[in-house]
């Protein structure tokens, strides 16, 4: 059994691609003091958007782009309720989760008349980097795959670096770490909040995207299957370290690509499923998470 | 003669029915170091949080360099000239020293943060200053010294030429404070002026170069350091007179209830109580003098059990309970009156029913200690008992469901008095009971505890308020920091005596004092 050649990263990759955007929207979030569980109700909202306009249109761009739009609208929810309202954002993302699953369902059998899965012939997914092919190494791991592939690892450093190398940056990081000690040297902690919140939907969107239109070419229904859970753990992983977060997410994707080249060897699938989740308690055990604890300064007389 | 720095003229200020301000002048001269003294509660921090914008005075003006301001958050301040290090540090323990002093105005180059200039800047101000840090430490790998330097750079990085820092020593170990003042007067000489607000005469005299003295809420003094002295100090802060009790003679004192032998206390490294003995019979009040913060709180937490101690033992009617916990030697039998009502005396957001019945929710009548009851109380007898002791105890309410913290302070001190007299512990531990109520309300509080001392009670009794402890201990002991330094009986108890001990002045003997 060849499991670890060029094709198993090109697996690896394709299964992390999701999580990676997701666990970076719910990175950014922590970065600000808001603990986003919304993004697994995102995600699935971003996948639907995507094979909906992409039906529509019979443009998978004009599919992605919806996705990115609509799940940034989406989660104006959360970022008016969390930021600006000062509600908990965990009641806030429950909410989130069940409404994705619900209107996502209902939309499907509303708009296309079908319930369970959407893959009508006319849907396009999205291309893959064919022209790669006869670079080596490259072609191996890329060729098969959507830009949203490289365009999510190449998100991660970048916002990563951002955070480390720019005033904005640093002052996001503070506004999570201590929003008192922001406000009292003039930062503006709930707009930062806001932003911030917006644009971890917008990230949401990308993975829904990428999952409906990338890995697959159809919609069924809830079929992020706890992706946006497994980025949530991946975020509790890497605390407060967004470049360590491939690291994590390509655990998963490992997990999961494993568990198929299993079965193709004769495992059961009950076991081989369920692998990335076992992989992802194991590992939160193991490194003994904690949310980063708060400290409340006051004024005190 | 050139502008004073700031001056604040006929601020008031008042919470509900509490003035924390009235009509307060304070002038900052240029570059000089000046202190504001008070007692807790006199009103120093109100000051303070409105001259840095974070509360709005109900009268009064505020010229910042002979203009008139009105501040309405913190960054006005800033952007005025101010800055403030607040006792509890707003730091980012993750970030490094110098992202921290230069967050929010951070250097720039080609729009990414410039971390060599401010690293650079750093060091800059710490020589400039004497504020020696390293700029690439973690502020979580910092003590609590260097933590406060990060916080003094921080204002010093936004031009800060009127510098606030509030109780800064309250932290510090002696080495740290004497680099500190070593900044201080740095500082001021580099033309900054330095507000420093403290209650510790030691420091005054040290390091400021003019004194304002508050109490309750007022100025009650305003001298220059060179021409003043710690006795003036002491009486220009605690000279409150409290209207003595008429005539309430001595206690007839009877057995032993409470005996610290060789109590020490150490607290992060810094000993707040060293090496305490005394006993307190029955029948008996006895005072602690002391200018707070001189360890009279923390000695109070290891009789109670809230602190450990490091040595020494604590025993009531006659059992050791250094190793006891808080419950069991309130079973034993001590009650007490903490010193900060608010937070520790009641739970403010239940109600006057709810906080008369905590700690007695297991005894009958309102719980039960076996039987089909036990593990569950009785609301009816819970609101019988509350509406007792607010007839008996004159609390002013609505009814006994009104939450504590609704009521008014002297009402809230009354709630918590009945709940702790109500049960007749053979030791009550009383802290500051008269602290920031009204005078209607010290008369009742010293009669219930005159009351409880002729049945039986013993009594120890914290007080910064020479008057009070002169109108009802029985013997007065004096705290400097850690240790007791003087005692007197009341035949030979004086304020000029007392003030004297307080201030370091007069280390008198111990004739009684260590005696176990």
């Amino acid at each position: 059994m060849h499991v670890f050649e060029l094709s198993f990263v090109a697996a690896v990759l394709l299964a992390a691609t999701p999580v990676l955007f997701a666990s970076l929207a719910g990175a950014i979030s922590a970065q600000v003091g808001v603990f986003n569980i919304a993004l697994e109700g995102q995600m699935l909202w971003g996948a639907f958007a995507a094979v909906a306009a992409s039906y529509y249109t019979g443009n998978p761009w004009a599919g992605v782009l919806a996705a990115v739009v609509s799940t940034a609208v989406f989660a104006l929810v959360l970022a008016v309720g969390a930021a600006r309202w000062k509600a908990d954002p965990i009641v806030i993302a429950i909410g989130s989760n069940l409404f994705a699953l619900g209107i996502t369902g209902f939309l499907m059998g509303v708009l296309f008349d079908v319930s369970g899965s959407f893959s009508p012939r006319g849907l396009v997914g999205l291309p893959k980097m064919q022209w790669l092919h006869d670079v080596p190494v490259l072609g191996a791991v890329f060729g098969g795959q959507t830009a949203l592939v490289p365009l999510a690892l190449v998100l991660i450093v970048v916002v990563g670096l951002w955070l480390l190398f720019t005033p904005h940056g640093l002052r996001l990081r503070g506004v999570g770490e201590h929003p008192e000690a922001a406000a009292s040297l003039g930062i503006n902690v709930p707009g930062y909040q806001f932003w911030v919140t917006i644009a971890a939907g917008a990230l949401c969107g990308f993975a829904g995207a990428q999952l409906s239109l990338g890995n697959v070419t159809v919609f069924t229904e809830n079929m992020t299957a706890g992706r946006g859970w497994i980025a949530v753990a991946a975020v509790m992983l890497v605390a407060g370290r967004p470049l360590w977060l491939p690291l994590a997410c390509l655990g998963f994707g490992a997990a999961e690509a494993l568990g198929f080249r299993l079965q193709g060897v004769g495992a059961p699938q009950q076991l081989t499923d369920a692998a990335p989740y076992l992989i992802t308690i194991l590992v939160l055990v193991l490194t003994r998470i904690r949310i980063p604890r708060r400290t409340k300064a006051s004024l005190t007389a | 003669m050139t502008l004073p720095a700031a001056q604040l003229t006929g601020i008031s200020k008042r919470f509900n029915a509490v003035v924390a301000n009235d009509g307060v002048d304070l002038v900052l001269r240029r570059g000089t170091v000046h202190a504001v003294m008070g007692e807790n509660g006199a009103g120093k921090s109100t000051l303070m949080s409105i001259l840095f914008g974070l509360l709005s005075p109900d009268a009064g003006q505020i010229l910042i360099a002979g203009r008139p301001q009105v501040f309405t958050s913190p960054l006005d301040a800033i952007a005025a000239g101010l800055g403030m290090v607040h006792q509890h540090f707003k730091l980012f323990d993750s970030l490094s020293v110098a992202a921290n002093v230069v967050y929010g105005a951070e250097p720039r180059r080609a729009g990414l943060f410039d971390r060599r200039a401010a690293e650079a800047r750093v060091r800059e101000l710490g020589e400039r200053y004497g504020l020696q840090i390293d700029p690439r430490a973690r502020v979580s790998s910092l003590s609590v010294g260097e933590r406060q330097r990060v916080e003094i750079l921080k204002a010093l990085h936004r031009d800060a030429t009127i510098l606030i820092l509030d109780e800064p020593t309250a932290v510090l170990t002696p080495g740290e404070v004497t680099t500190l003042f070593a900044v201080i007067r740095r500082a001021a000489d580099a033309g900054t002026t330095v507000v420093l607000v403290t209650h510790k005469i030691n420091e005054v005299l040290t390091v400021s170069d003019e004194v304002t003295v508050l109490r309750d809420g007022r100025v009650t003094g305003h001298f220059l350091t060179g021409e003043t002295s710690s006795a003036q100090l002491v009486h220009a802060m605690t000279g409150r007179e409290v209207r003595p009790v008429s005539n309430p003679g001595l206690g007839s004192p009877g057995a032993t209830v409470l005996q610290v032998r060789d109590a020490g206390v150490v607290d992060a490294g810094i000993t707040r109580v060293r090496s305490v003995s005394f006993a307190v019979r029955a029948g008996e009040i006895v005072g602690i003098a002391g200018v707070s913060g001189n360890g009279q709180h923390e000695l109070v937490e290891a009789i109670l059990g809230t602190r450990p101690t490091q040595s020494g033992t604590v025993e009531l009617l006659g059992a050791d309970v250094t190793r006891w916990t808080v419950r069991d030697r309130r079973l034993r039998g001590v009650a007490v009156i903490p010193e900060d009502r608010r937070g520790e005396g009641s739970a403010i957001g239940m109600s006057i029913t709810e906080n008369l019945a905590l700690g007695h929710h297991r005894t009958a009548p309102i719980g039960a200690e076996r039987g089909i009851r036990r593990g569950w109380i009785s609301v009816r007898a819970a609101r019988a008992e509350a509406r007792a002791l607010i007839a008996g105890y004159d609390v002013r309410t609505a009814g006994e469901q009104q939450s504590v913290g609704s009521l008014s302070g002297g009402n809230a001190q009354k709630v918590v008095i009945a709940r702790e007299l109500s049960h007749n512990a053979p030791l009550l531990i009383a802290e500051q009971p008269t602290q920031g109520v009204d005078v209607g309300a010290i008369e009742a509080i010293h009669g219930r505890l005159l009351d409880y001392r002729a049945g039986g009670g013993a009594i120890l009794l914290v007080s910064h308020e020479i008057s009070e402890l002169l109108a009802l201990a029985d013997r007065i002991l004096v705290m400097l920091d850690g240790a007791l330094v003087a005692e007197f009986s009341r035949a030979d108890a004086t304020t000029a005596g007392i003030g004297a001990a307080m201030a370091g002045l007069a280390a008198q003997n111990l004739p009684n004092g260590s005696r176990p």
